[in-house]
């Protein structure tokens, strides 16, 4: 593509996000929701559509669509009603897929997401989040298509967010912030590589200043963070391409070719649909009594842009390490779990932000398996505060604790790595190490401030270098200046 | 050598059973053979399971001789097939399911088998239950047991005939406009729509599901009460199933009608009504007045619009439910280069033109620009027909009309004319539409010796009333019963 005037157009996204919720069974039948498995082993004969097989709602969906509406500021509607959503596809069973169409279980709200990097705030609205069961999977292989049914019916929410985004690297924002409040809620596991989270990208561009949206396109099944970005980065290009070379955009649904990152049209075929869209007759409306509502309000978890604002109000963290800190409800929770008893909440972040991130990092496994109980870390950080241990002393024990498994007490008294803050015994060896080295103590008493080192040093090897060096620093400066 | 078990009710039949004077299996063994002497004339059946059959006669005669067996106990029943009947064939009367065997079963099923019902076959229909005469079988149509060259009316002629024909003790049928009344009504037998939501769906193959409800065909009213004690009630498998506790049905046949307001809308007495069905109603009218009843007049000002609703919206259901025949997974697949053709050629070879008819009308109803037009307006008048009922019945305890404008028509008649086929249920429909329970029960025959029918009309769950009318009517001898000439 030549260059392109990114300056003149200001790009129009809106983003619909797909997440299958944690529930162990399906949305309409008692099938497994679990990931994987012998194809169509997960199946029964309402996720199979069998001739006269009806719906049963999974009453868990409800509450978990409860959960996203309040964490998303959204007004949970009491009363809404399932539609058939048809088409033929060999994925889908039923040749309909329940939905909701007309009214949504939860409809408005929005989430901030973090400040940028010039700390501008940013809101997401949304336009509504509604309920509805996904399809299976055609399989391709030896020249045989294959479907495989476990994963119909597995429940979903979509999100709709307004068109509020502006850019690749925004909407992957958005969908980082989403992903995390889902995982902060239990609604979702979040897993986009497995394909529980995905989602499509609405596209436009428009000259800048302009109120009319432009002509938009879809991009479909974004499956990370950086195929949202780099798919929106590379439409909205090809996007101002084409109008600034005199042409129109094709309202179409494009797929993202991460191979070649590129994003193709779909043929016209696989997506013109007239969905007929009418109220399923075989389930109840879905009333959601405002008890329910203010029961599940009142244990809401925290979620992560409050946490982020307490790390920083309370904690004296800066914008970045609460960010780090928040970005995973796993780490975050494990980071709280390591502040009981210390005084320097700044330590344990950092603590946990380079030596625990980076263990989970390189072993590859979770949180849980990679690294001792955030209990154990805070008892070492604890005797980093008292002086117990120095900060080196704390970091071969973590180290070797990842290993053994042992607690941070045991290991250190394993390692003898325990400083003597025993005022008495460093006396008594400062005191024979000045007696010895009278010369330099007269050096010093004339003015040689850079000898301090040499007796600390002096110091620290004759306790061994397992001395406080805190004490040894105020011993020798009292002894010397007497 | 017929023993003529067959010919019994299920309450002569349940009583004697208990009482050891002949066994489950001779019972069963009465109505297979009977089955196999009628059924090259009537086919009234699409699957007999004699083996199966004889098995369950078997266990039945175990369960009564250990004592404490319910009333259905060894009672062979004919079971439309539209019921999922596990390890036995499930047909639905089309080609797209001919050789579908069904891994599971209905509800309705699984309650008439606890009970040790037997089940001698699964019974013909209009395909899909699309149609008022089982001429839309793919396996042929159902003869009428009175008259061979007839109908057997439908979608549940196959049933209604069985029962008619004395093949079996009672029979399942479904009713979505008519599917139960109106072929009881030709037949001459009782059939019993019972309120929507009384008894579950699941495990009936849908062809309206706002509209599709279970019942059962009967030689009397008290068999009725028997079946639908056992056949109604909740089940967490069927969301729309009602919760509402069941009564014993049987209990409130108690003879008498004395005070019982029974209303006649003036709007059902059409031109085009067949003048020997309408003479038959209003002798039993007659016959309520003499009960202690009192008949008048009532309106139902949108009985007209009822037709085309139900076309709309049952159609639109219909396309949506008739969406999973696909050739995919089950049942009749065409292969073909992709699966957009194989979709086309198999449904194209799958169904039946009156079923290809409805999923395109369906289809069309739900279409992008269409459905405010259609369907949506069509679930307005629907409103609007369930509040005449309720009006109605500020007035009046039941409502009685004709099953159907006409006694059972030739085969062939109306094959060529679907509008004059549809108007066949122009008294059912509404009460579908209502959601309301309706019962069919024999009041006379015509010139040709065919049988007519009355509809009694209850508000929602007044199942024990209509049932405690049809009784009292039926026991007050104003109407004998003839046998058919098979
Ligand atoms: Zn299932």
């Amino acid at each position: 593509m030549a260059t392109i005037n990114r300056e003149k157009y200001e790009a129009v996204i809106g983003l619909e996000i797909h997440t299958h919720l944690l529930t162990k069974s399906k949305m309409f039948c008692g099938c497994s929701t679990e990931f994987g498995g012998v194809p169509n082993d997960h199946t029964c004969p309402i996720c199979t559509a069998m001739p006269g097989a009806l719906p049963v709602l999974n009453q868990h969906v409800i509450e978990i669509a409860v959960r996203a509406g309040l964490a998303a500021h959204c007004e949970v509607a009491p009363y809404s009603i399932f539609d058939r959503k048809s088409y033929f596809y060999p994925d889908l069973p039923k040749g309909y897929q329940i939905s909701q169409y007309g009214t949504p279980v939860c409809k408005g709200g929005y989430i901030d997401l973090p400040p940028d990097k010039n700390g501008a705030p940013h809101r997401v609205r949304l336009v509504r989040i509604h309920l509805e069961e996904d399809a299976g999977k055609n399989i391709h292989e030896g020249g045989h298509s294959l479907v495989d049914l476990n994963r119909s019916g597995v429940p979903l929410l979509e999100i709709v967010s307004e068109p509020d985004i502006r850019s690749g690297a925004e909407a992957a924002a958005y969908v980082q912030e989403m992903r995390a409040i889902l995982r902060y809620i239990d609604a979702s596991d979040g897993r986009m590589e497995e394909g529980s989270l995905r989602c499509d990208c609405n596209v436009s561009v428009r000259p800048r200043g302009h109120k009319e949206f432009g002509v938009k396109t879809e991009i479909k099944n974004l499956n990370s963070f950086r195929f949202v970005e780099k798919a929106i980065e590379y439409e909205i290009d090809r996007q101002i391409d084409i109008l600034e070379s005199g042409g129109k955009i094709t309202q179409e649904t494009h797929l993202w070719d991460p191979v070649r990152e590129v994003t193709r049209a779909m043929r016209s075929k696989e997506y013109a649909n007239d969905y007929r869209y009418f109220p399923e007759p075989d389930l109840p409306p879905l009333i959601v009594p405002p008890d329910l509502v203010e029961a599940i309000r009142g244990e809401m978890p925290e979620l992560p842009a409050d946490r982020r604002a307490r790390y920083i109000r309370e904690f004296g963290l800066t914008p970045y390490e609460a960010d780090v800190l928040t970005a995973e409800r796993e780490v975050s929770d494990y980071f709280e779990a390591t502040l009981s008893g210390l005084k320097n909440r700044k330590t344990a972040a950092n603590w946990v932000m380079t030596e625990v991130l980076r263990i989970v990092r390189e072993s590859g496994k979770s949180l849980a398996e990679a690294v001792p109980a955030p209990t154990e870390v805070g008892a070492l950080l604890i005797m980093i505060e008292d002086l117990k241990i120095s900060l080196n002393a704390a970091k071969t024990a973590f180290a070797t604790m990842v290993k053994s498994g042992k607690s941070a007490e045991g290991t250190v008294a394993e390692l003898g790595l325990a400083q003597v803050s025993d005022e008495g015994a460093i006396a008594e060896a400062i005191d024979r190490i000045l007696a010895a080295e009278t010369e330099k103590v007269n050096e010093y008493r004339a003015g040689r401030d850079k000898l301090f080192g040499f007796f600390v040093g002096q110091a620290m090897k004759a306790m061994g270098g397992k001395a406080n060096p805190k004490v040894i620093n105020d011993l020798l400066r009292k002894k010397l200046s007497g | 050598m017929s023993s003529g078990l067959n010919r019994l009710t299920i309450a002569e039949a349940s009583a004697r059973l208990h009482r050891r004077e002949f066994s489950a299996l001779e019972l069963t063994r009465a109505c297979l053979a009977r089955i196999e002497a009628v059924e090259p004339q009537l086919n009234a059946f699409i699957t007999v399971s004699e083996k199966e059959a004889n098995e369950q006669a078997v266990e039945a005669d175990r369960r009564i001789a250990a004592g404490d067996a319910p009333a259905l106990c060894g009672i062979p029943l004919g079971i439309k097939d539209i019921y999922n009947t596990c390890g036995v064939r499930t047909t639905c009367a089309s080609r797209i399911l001919e050789n579908f065997i069904s891994p599971y079963d209905a509800t309705a099923i699984a309650k008439l088998r606890a009970d040790g019902a037997v089940f001698v076959g699964k019974a013909n229909m209009d395909e899909f239950a699309m149609g008022s005469s089982t001429e839309n079988s793919a396996f042929g149509p159902t003869k009428n047991p009175y008259d061979l060259e007839r109908v057997s009316g439908g979608s549940s002629g196959g049933s209604a005939a069985a029962v008619a024909a004395h093949q079996c003790l009672g029979a399942l049928g479904t009713d979505t406009g008519g599917s139960i009344r109106e072929p009881a009504s030709f037949c001459g037998v009782v059939g019993i729509k019972p309120t929507y939501s009384r008894v579950s769906r699941f495990g009936v193959i849908a062809y309206a599901s706002s509209l599709d409800q279970v019942g059962p065909f009967t030689k009397s009213v008290r068999d009725a009460a028997i079946m639908l004690r056992t056949l109604a009630g909740i089940d967490r498998l069927d969301s729309t199933c009602s919760a509402r506790p069941v009564p014993d049905y049987e209990k409130a046949l108690r003879g008498e009608v004395k005070g019982l307001r029974v209303g006649v809308p003036k709007e059902y007495f059409i031109d085009g009504m067949a003048p020997e069905v309408e003479s038959a109603v209003r002798a039993a009218l007659k016959q309520y007045q003499a009960l202690g009843a009192s008949v008048h007049e009532i309106s139902l000002p949108h009985a007209s619009y009822a037709i085309a609703a139900y076309y709309l919206i049952a159609t639109a259901e219909a396309s949506a439910n008739l969406a999973r025949y696909d050739g995919i997974r089950y049942g009749l697949r065409v292969d073909a280069e992709d699966h957009n053709s194989l979709y086309d050629l198999t449904r194209a070879l799958g169904f039946g033109t009156e079923v290809k008819r409805r999923i395109m009308l369906g289809t069309f109803a739900l279409s992008a620009g269409y459905y405010d037009a259609y369907y949506l307006k069509a679930q307005k008048v629907r409103t609007l027909i369930r509040r005449d009922f309720e009006n109605a019945f500020e007035t009046c305890d039941v409502i009685a009309t004709p099953v159907a404008p006409t006694t059972a028509f030739k085969i062939g008649e109306k094959m060529d004319d679907p509008l004059t086929m549809y108007l066949s249920d122009i008294f059912t429909i509404s009460v579908n539409l209502a959601g309301l329970p309706g019962m069919s029960i024999p009041c006379g025959y015509d010139s040709n010796g065919l049988p007519i029918g009355m509809q009694l009309i209850g508000p929602p769950f007044s199942e024990e009333m209509i049932l405690r009318a049809g009784d009292a009517y039926e026991r007050s001898g104003a109407f004998t019963r003839r046998e058919p000439a098979i």
